[in-house]
């Protein structure tokens, strides 16, 4: 049997995401089946026909599917369903507003989340924000998942040749409609796939003084992150949050500036490669999981770091 | 309009867990237990629409032990009107009642209730599944409203704000539907000792799974639950040219 991969894009090309849920399908199964749902959507088909290892494409272009609305989106998935021994979304908030719709329709006992595949039904999930791994066999015979794209390492982007082949929408179910978005407007790295993090706590004091970690960021290509408290504090966007109610992020070098390090923060990052923390605490948790640790006021530290890097 | 809003008992969200020593589950014997946040903003903002007039009656509904009925209580002390507990000794965290079981149990009492509006916590932190609201949404062929951070009742419809990847996206819902919450929603009160001296009053209906019809048997079998691998940490730099220095040489990822 094979496998379906609900891809994440805007329709004109394949959100990364999708790489590692590629990747998570692949230690399952070979035959990996690619699923582009949206509108004028071409092009992001393409793309998700080069992703190394992909099989098949299937597209389904349609204006209901332009805003991903998890009612007009399922009976797709359900539609093609049969085909398939598992159909994995990433746990992103499209993934995981879609997926479980998908499940409940095929009567299906979703896994969530999995950080590790052991065999076809075999997986590891993570709960209690990550203070606990558990490993569960699912007697579902279809199998569906939402992946943590952190723990697998994306396939390539380019290198396949896969067929696309037309699927049929199932119309507009005319239960809900988008109105509106705010998106925020950036140039660094998406937080969940940058190689670095630079994050912002309640010790950075306020919205203005987190241009210092933004500078920061600039100087080394990354992405800008927070903990809840400094969101809460309203220094900056919610979607900016790192930990167990935000993203989870596990780049190559995760630098933690003014931040205490709460449970809820290390259950989002504690995957990074390398750790540095900056804190004038010295007893702060954070430095517990950090490989560099500098006590320091972050209002000296930082601004010599941007001068010498 | 009539709002249901289920709720979870969980372990606190302050307490640190421990697994089990024989890896078949987490230590839930004498530790703290609470309403599971979200499902907390989720009664909030139910008392909200109660309050400007929007809301005539709220029925709180809960699934688990005996226990759970102080769960339903805390719920009714912040502004349920009445309260229905699916009682079971299964566990709730896992290897138990699974989000499918809770969402086709949820499914029949909607039927009966016929609520417009169904709020609910969009995940448990116990398993972090986040699966109820949308599964419950699928089976009742409902629209769906998932992690909300703002709510506004139009006129048959509700406009849901929700916290994306990247930024806000806002939808109009046809009713009836199901929202799910997000941590900026509203901020929970804490209730007045009056309000929880009249929630002891409240009518809470006992029920069992078989009353409902659903197959509570587990579709997921733990194999085992262990602690993630330590990180090991405690490593001190003195001074900003020797971190440059360690990121540079020693770790090599600048």
């Amino acid at each position: 049997m094979s496998i379906l991969v609900i891809a994440e894009h805007d329709h004109k090309s394949i959100k990364p995401i999708t790489l590692n849920v590629v990747a998570a399908a692949l230690a399952i199964d070979a035959d990996v089946h690619v699923l582009v749902a949206g509108t004028d959507c071409a092009n992001a088909a393409e793309e998700a026909a080069k992703i190394n290892d992909v099989t098949k494409v299937l597209k389904a272009d349609a204006p209901e599917l332009s805003h991903r609305l998890a009612e007009n989106l399922a009976p797709v998935v359900v539609d093609i369903a049969s085909g398939y021994s598992h159909i994995l979304a990433p746990a992103t908030t499209f993934g995981k507003n879609v997926s479980p719709r998908v499940a409940a329709l095929l009567d299906t006992q979703q896994i969530s989340d999995i950080s590790a595949v052991h065999d076809a039904d075999t997986f590891d999930r993570p709960i209690y924000a990550g203070n606990a791994i558990a490993t569960v066999k699912s007697s579902d015979a279809l199998k569906i998942i939402t992946v943590r794209g952190t723990a697998f390492d994306p396939v390539g982007a380019e290198g396949g040749s896969a067929s696309i082949e037309d699927v049929a929408s199932k119309g507009d179910a005319g239960l809900s409609s988008f109105k509106g978005q705010e998106l925020s407007e950036s140039d660094r790295p998406e937080l969940t796939a940058a190689k670095i993090v630079i994050s912002g706590g309640r010790g950075v004091g306020s919205g203005e003084n987190f241009a210092l970690i933004e500078k920061l960021a600039d100087k080394l290509g990354a992405a800008v992150g927070a903990s809840r408290a400094a969101v809460d504090a309203g220094y900056v966007p919610n979607d900016y949050q790192v930990g167990q109610t935000g993203k989870v992020v596990a780049p190559d070098l995760y630098i933690a500036i003014g931040i205490s390090g709460a449970i809820q923060h290390l259950a989002g990052m504690k995957g990074s490669k390398i750790i540095v923390a900056i804190n004038k605490d010295e007893e702060a948790p954070i430095f517990n999981v950090a490989d560099y640790g500098l006590v320091a006021d972050l209002f000296d530290a930082v601004p010599e770091l941007i001068e010498k890097l | 309009m009539k709002v249901l809003v289920p709720v979870k008992r969980a372990i606190d969200y302050n307490v640190k867990i421990r697994v089990k020593a024989d890896n078949t589950g987490v230590e839930t014997a004498n530790v703290k237990m609470s309403i599971n946040p979200f499902d907390e903003i989720a009664i909030e903002e139910a008392t909200k629409l109660k309050e400007a007039g929007k809301v005539t009656e709220i029925v709180v509904v809960s699934i688990g032990p005996s226990q759970a009925q102080e769960t339903i209580r805390n719920a009714m002390a912040i502004g349920a009107d009445r309260g229905i507990l699916v009682e079971t000794d299964l566990p709730t965290d896992i290897g138990g009642v699974e989000p499918l079981a809770v969402a086709k149990t949820l499914k029949a009492i909607v039927d009966k209730e016929q609520p417009d509006l169904v709020i609910m916590g969009k995940q448990s932190i116990d398993d972090d599944s986040n699966q109820t609201g949308q599964m419950l949404s699928a089976l009742l062929g409902w629209s769906q409203g998932t992690f909300a951070s703002k709510v506004e009742l139009g006129d048959g419809t509700v406009d849901v704000t929700r916290e994306i990847d990247g930024g806000l996206e806002t939808l109009t819902l046809q009713m009836p539907a199901i929202i799910t919450t997000d941590l900026r929603l509203n901020e929970p009160r804490y209730a007045s000792l009056p309000n929880i001296m009249k929630a002891k009053k409240k009518s809470l209906e006992i029920t069992k799974p078989e009353d409902y019809g659903v197959d509570f048997s587990p579709r997921l079998s733990v194999v085992k639950v262990v602690e993630p691998a330590p990180r090991v940490g405690g490593g001190k730099v003195e001074s900003v040219d020797e971190l440059i220095d360690k990121l540079k040489n020693e770790a090599k990822v600048i």
